[in-house]
């Protein structure tokens, strides 16, 4: 058994508008090992992205973090300083943005923007290190040197992408988040890059989170596979048995309401809507939506338990 | 078979004024025909690029070839005086990618559902109106005491769009072009919508164009498929041949490269990325040369016309050439032809 370089517990996200508070995560636990792939999917306002995000204690106003510990390599990051956390980041759990058009700088070159997290995380090399470091890293990632005297435009959006993937494993962390890595992507483009990020891991040894609404995607790519829906984790277990035994009615209908490239005709949407992250409904919040809600659904939360061995469900229908 | 909407031979090239050299050409050469007594569902499938908005805007009437002909009911849309425009304006609907961005914030929903009601004069009194506009809520699942009276901002990404297709059903149109319809919706949406765009084709005799970059949709819900690559058929005809048995190194390619959800994981080897453009495709050869596997030294020299590799599929690949070729306007010939539909509920002229 290996052990955990992330352990996460009762992790809560609220962002405090007008209207009241909105639980983008409530409640979140699970842990990740040496080397593990884990995903998450749901859909848009899940709180997948709050949750990445919130590792990373990266949360801004109006959103705060209410409640949780997470552990990473044996300190809780929830409790140390902003300038200590600061060096975690990249140092130690890195994040491959949503947009990568957007997370790099555009008047900087990509040698630049790599030498800058470097430089701020006490990196000190000469300038020959510095490029042969650049080179290495860009080479790793399946981009040719002279990217390195580019700037971001003159990159295709698969180039930018695999360029943020150098910039994240540059001090080689044990922990990489990618939030939807690939979502502006081609697919075919988006292959390679995600072939690129699963070659990087098992250089580094690293551990990745990665996070995504393409279930097709991040079951393609993760051991392990945490379904949320209304800022909880309704499911997490291997994907094998997640696609073969699904535990929870909206994974299973989730999984149902996938377009197959097999079979004609198969899928079918889920009824309703998802609810309001402010106003839950009381009990289960996919209850409204569930075909087999019973009357304890609508008025006790169900917990996340294992119900079978390495699958945890918040269910009460479940054995 | 009387042909309703039809792109003839259409050529668009952007840029290349007075001092502008870089031309791109968005679309070439392409001739797509929509049956008008046999409706159906025709996919147009490609990456970023591939030119598919370009078509959608070209089919609409919204920019005028460079070179070919937009006909609808075979009249050029380019000369068509405006009574024949409002005709068409009416018959051939159109539902975009974006369901945030359709919609005017400061106006209820109920705008975009009153105004084609007015400037069409599809009802005469207010009661009828309002009759009318809930039958086209309810055909697409929507509530109307639900939806009516609400700000965009109210309703769901999912919501907002079956609204959209609402609208366009207001109209009884002939043809539906749908432009990324579901891209921006979330998986348990989009099965929804897809299917209300089905069941227009089947109830209510509604031919669809399917723009998309998601060929797994486009097999769920099309009978025939057309992909494009660089602005270019790579292949086209029966869906169920072209997704089951790709011909084109580039279908094949885009195939291989959809993340499937199924338990069986083989999609991510970590192999390095094969590299992109080792063989310089001249512009006068196939446009897919330079990633292509199976590249030959005529692929760099003329463009390689359609092969009808089989009854129901065209491909544009030297590797098929000891088929019969098609001209670009031959190709629908390959499509299948779903069953004619006397059409429900037409128009009675106007």
């Amino acid at each position: 058994m290996k052990a955990d370089v992330l352990r996460v517990k009762d992790l809560v996200v609220h962002y405090h508008t007008s209207l009241g508070a909105v639980k983008a995560a409530d409640n979140i636990s699970f842990s990740l090992k040496a080397d593990e792939r884990l995903g998450f999917a749901g859909e848009s306002g899940s709180g997948k992205s709050t949750m990445a995000l919130a590792i990373l204690r990266m949360i801004k106003p109006p959103g705060r973090i209410e409640a949780g510990e997470v552990w990473l390599e044996g300190i809780n990051v929830m409790t140390v300083s902003e300038e200590e956390m600061r060096q975690v980041r990249l140092a130690r759990i890195a994040m491959i943005p949503q947009g990568s058009m957007n997370s790099l700088n555009p008047v900087m070159r990509v040698k630049e923007q790599i030498a800058d997290a470097l430089r701020d995380h006490g990196v000190q090399l000469s300038r020959h290190q510095l490029q042969e470091r650049v080179r290495d890293l860009l080479t790793s990632v399946g981009l040719r040197p002279e990217v390195a005297d580019m700037f971001p435009h003159e990159l295709s959006g698969g180039m930018k992408q695999r360029a943020c993937i150098a910039i994240a494993i540059s001090l080689r962390p044990k922990v990489i988040i990618a939030d939807e890595p690939t979502s502006a992507l081609d697919v075919v483009v988006q292959k390679q890059v995600m072939q690129t990020l699963a070659r990087v891991q098992k250089d580094l040894e690293a551990s990745v989170i990665l996070v995504g609404h393409d279930m097709g995607l991040v079951a393609q790519f993760v051991d392990r596979l945490g379904v949320m829906y209304a800022g909880k984790l309704v499911e997490v277990s291997p994907v094998r048995d997640i696609f073969t035994k699904p535990l929870h009615p909206y994974t299973q209908m989730l999984i149902a309401s996938l377009p197959s490239l097999e079979q004609k005709g198969t899928f079918r949407g889920i009824p309703g809507l998802p609810p309001l992250l402010r106003d839950l409904p009381p009990g289960c919040a996919f209850h409204p939506r569930c075909p087999h809600a019973s009357d304890r659904c609508r008025t006790e939360e169900p917990l996340s338990r294992e119900v079978r061995p390495n699958s945890w469900a918040a269910c009460h229908l479940l054995p | 078979m009387t042909t309703l909407l039809e792109a003839r031979r259409v050529t668009k090239v952007f840029g290349g004024g007075l001092f502008d050299r870089n031309t791109t050409v968005a679309l070439e050469d392409f001739s797509l025909a929509i049956d008008s007594e046999r409706p159906s569902i025709t996919a147009v499938v490609g990456e970023s690029g591939s030119g598919k908005t370009t078509l959608a805007r070209l089919l609409l009437g919204l920019v005028s070839p460079s070179r070919g002909q937009v006909l609808y009911q075979g009249r050029d849309l380019q000369a068509m005086r405006s009574a024949e425009m409002r005709t068409f304006r009416r018959d051939v609907q159109v539902i975009f990618q974006d369901p945030y961005e359709v919609y005017n914030p400061f106006y209820r929903v109920d705008h975009v559902l009153t105004t084609p009601v007015s400037k069409f004069k599809l009802a005469s009194t207010k009661a009828e109106a309002r009759a009318v506009i809930e039958g086209a809520l309810e055909a697409v699942g929507l509530r109307p005491e639900e939806t009516l009276g609400r700000f965009p901002h109210q309703l769901s990404g999912g919501q907002r769009q079956r609204v959209m297709v609402a609208r366009a059903l207001l109209l009884k149109p002939r043809v539906i072009l749908a432009d990324e319809p579901v891209s921006m919706v979330d998986a348990s949406l989009r099965a929804t919508i897809l299917a209300s765009l089905r069941t227009m084709t089947v109830e209510r005799g509604i031919s669809i164009i399917y723009i998309t970059h998601d060929l797994a949709t486009a097999y769920q819900i099309s009978d025939n498929i057309v992909v494009l690559y660089r602005g270019s058929v790579a292949e086209a005809g029966d869906v169920e041949r072209v997704v089951k048995a790709p011909h084109h190194p580039y279908t094949r390619l885009l195939i291989s490269s959809i993340p499937v959800a199924s338990a069986e994981r083989n999609w991510v080897t970590e192999s390095a990325p094969p590299a992109v453009g080792s063989f310089a495709g001249g512009a006068a050869g196939c446009k897919f040369v330079d990633r292509c596997p199976e590249a030959m030294p005529m692929c760099c020299q003329a463009r390689p016309p359609l092969f009808r590799v089989d009854r129901y599929r065209a491909v544009s690949c030297y590797l098929y050439q000891a088929a019969p070729t098609l001209s670009p306007e031959e190709m629908v010939k390959a499509f299948i032809q779903p069953p004619a539909v006397p059409r429900v509920g037409a128009s009675g002229g106007c």
